[in-house]
């Protein structure tokens, strides 16, 4: 990573910084532009009309989502999605905090916390809606049955992994439980931590569409269901660029949170290297 | 002499506190219904579920299910890797491959998986090709993207000192690269391989392909709670089951590796 960085500015240099800004730019949207026009170009030759142009998405997009559609199906999917990952953080941390520190808690969970784990998150589904109905609360309980593991699991490996010398220090400092927690516990166990989130957001999203294609008569994932039924395929095709658009943004905005909670982390990580 | 003895009694006391865990587990699970808190109808006695477990043990069309789901999980498992490895390997060593590829792959890699399900049900209907689709999609860039990491993170001097050794490209691969890629894509392989495990049952319940996913959704629409709770149970050991198994391969591929090394001193 560093060399490559460090080629790029040395044969940059010379030709100044109007240079570099365009190299990067072609770098960051040649491939997207190329591959767009190679799409278009194969689709208005063929016939096959389960791949319609980009064009033609483009524009079954702005129609399908822009409007009232937005309000009927986006928001409410987002909002359980939302919702969703809130809860599994909050609840996987918490609760990962507490059996990460009590020990006997630990060893008696932790076989049934990996069976839990190794269960297919999206088998769930029926279990709970077997449960509780078909219902927004079902929605957003199967979200985080499979959200939680990855972050309940990590959080109990962060904190276990504290420093032993940092904790001692703070038995000797006889530093409140507290602060112990605020200052020591939770820093120390979150690059663990958000590397679960990750791996929960991920899950998140899953489980929002299959959710919603199982049991639903709204929302992102009934919706693309639908228009697959109902052959209306560019329809159907703007329903996946949304969802990816869905995914892209949830990395993006994790990527930004996880850069501000972790500076000190990634900071620490580039001195020790160079 | 003392220190192994106390060793091996923690060893004892986890193993024991463990199995507590799971009975504990077991009993709150029967006296749920037992007491009425949840109906039988929509939690099961455990005693019931494990009865209906034994049953499909013993039972040739279960094997035959599980079979099929696991057909398709190793051939979309295969297929990824190989694809994974090899487009990965490329991309990996060519920079400018890499920095032209970075924003597409950052776009395409948090598409959910399932997304595509409309479209593979579209353009192979209710066979194994669609599941394949949705496997293979989700499982390459767990392994392609460790793969990039991994032949990006060759050491400078090791890379240095091998040029000016003369090593021909086939040995550079062969020395240098496998070998710092090695533990990345092992990562890759294990994570791959829960979460092509996951997108074969989940394929089975939407597209309705035959194999253990459309059991648990054929169960579910008869009302048949304990097959349900059976067979998510079902799923349930058979994901751990390839969490084992890929971890230990990962520990016997690496146990060269100074991840695995340390690991067995303390």
């Amino acid at each position: 990573m560093t060399a490559h960085t460090g080629s790029v500015a040395s044969t940059a240099r010379g030709r100044g910084i109007g240079f570099r800004v365009g190299a990067s730019f072609l770098h960051a949207l040649g491939l997207p532009f190329l591959l767009l026009v190679i799409w278009g170009v194969a689709t208005s030759t063929s016939t096959n009309r389960f791949f319609p142009g980009p064009l033609t998405i483009f524009e079954a997009f702005v129609d399908t989502w822009v409007g009232p559609a937005f309000v009927e199906d986006v928001l409410p999917s987002l909002y359980r999605l939302g919702f969703g990952i809130l809860a599994s953080i909050v609840v996987g941390v918490a609760v990962g905090t507490l059996i990460g520190l009590v020990r006997w808690l630990r060893e008696l969970l932790e076989p049934l916390l990996e069976f839990f784990r190794a269960i297919p998150p999206p088998v769930l589904i029926p279990v709970v809606m077997l449960l509780l109905g078909i219902t927004d609360t079902m929605k957003v309980v199967v979200i985080v049955s499979g959200a939680i593991w990855p972050i309940l699991l990590n959080t109990i490996d962060g904190v276990r992994a504290t420093d032993s010398v940092m904790t001692e220090t703070a038995d000797s400092f006889q530093v409140t439980w507290w602060e112990r927690l605020r200052f020591l516990v939770l820093p120390a166990a979150s690059p663990r931590i958000m590397a679960g989130v990750r791996q929960g957001l991920s899950v998140a999203l899953i489980l929002m569409v299959i959710s919603e294609m199982f049991a639903s008569s709204s929302g992102l994932g009934y919706r693309i269901a639908y228009f697959q039924r109902n052959y209306l395929i560019a329809e159907m095709w703007s329903g996946i660029l949304l969802l990816g658009l869905v995914g892209v943004f949830l990395a993006v905005a994790f990527g930004v949170v996880e850069r501000r909670v972790l500076r000190w982390y990634h900071g620490i990580r580039e001195v020790s290297r160079a | 002499m003392r220190v192994p003895s106390t060793r091996r009694l923690r060893a004892l006391r986890k193993a024991l506190l463990g199995v507590v865990g799971l009975a504990g587990f077991l009993a709150i699970w029967q006296l749920i219904p037992t007491l009425g808190l949840i109906n039988s109808q929509y939690l099961p006695y455990v005693t019931d579920v494990i009865a209906r477990l034994s049953e499909e043990l013993r039972d040739l069309a279960f094997w035959r299910r599980l079979g099929a789901t696991m057909t398709s999980w190793a051939i979309g498992l295969a297929v990824a890797t190989f694809a994974a490895i090899v487009l990965g390997t490329i991309v990996g060593l060519v920079p400018f491959l890499r920095r032209a590829t970075h924003t597409t792959v950052e776009f395409l890699r948090p598409i959910p998986s399932v997304a595509l399900i409309p479209l593979a049900v579209l353009m192979f209907g209710i066979q194994r090709q669609a599941a394949l689709v949705i496997i293979i999609y989700a499982s390459f860039w767990q392994v392609f993207v460790q793969v990039i990491y991994g032949v990006a993170d060759v050491d400078a001097v090791a890379r240095d000192t091998a040029r000016s050794f003369g090593l021909t490209r086939r040995e550079r691969l062969s020395h240098l690269v496998l070998p710092t890629t090695l533990p990345y894509l092992m990562t890759g392989l294990r994570l791959a391989a829960s979460v092509a495990l996951i997108l074969a049952i989940t394929a089975e319940m939407v597209i309705g392909n035959p194999g253990l996913g459309r059991m648990i959704e054929l169960s579910r629409s008869a009302g048949d709670s304990v097959g349900l709770y059976a067979f998510v149970v079902v799923t349930g050991l058979l994901g751990l089951l390839v969490n084992l198994v890929f971890r230990f391969i990962e520990r016997r591929s690496l146990s060269w590796h100074q991840s695995v090394r340390g690991e067995e001193v303390l």
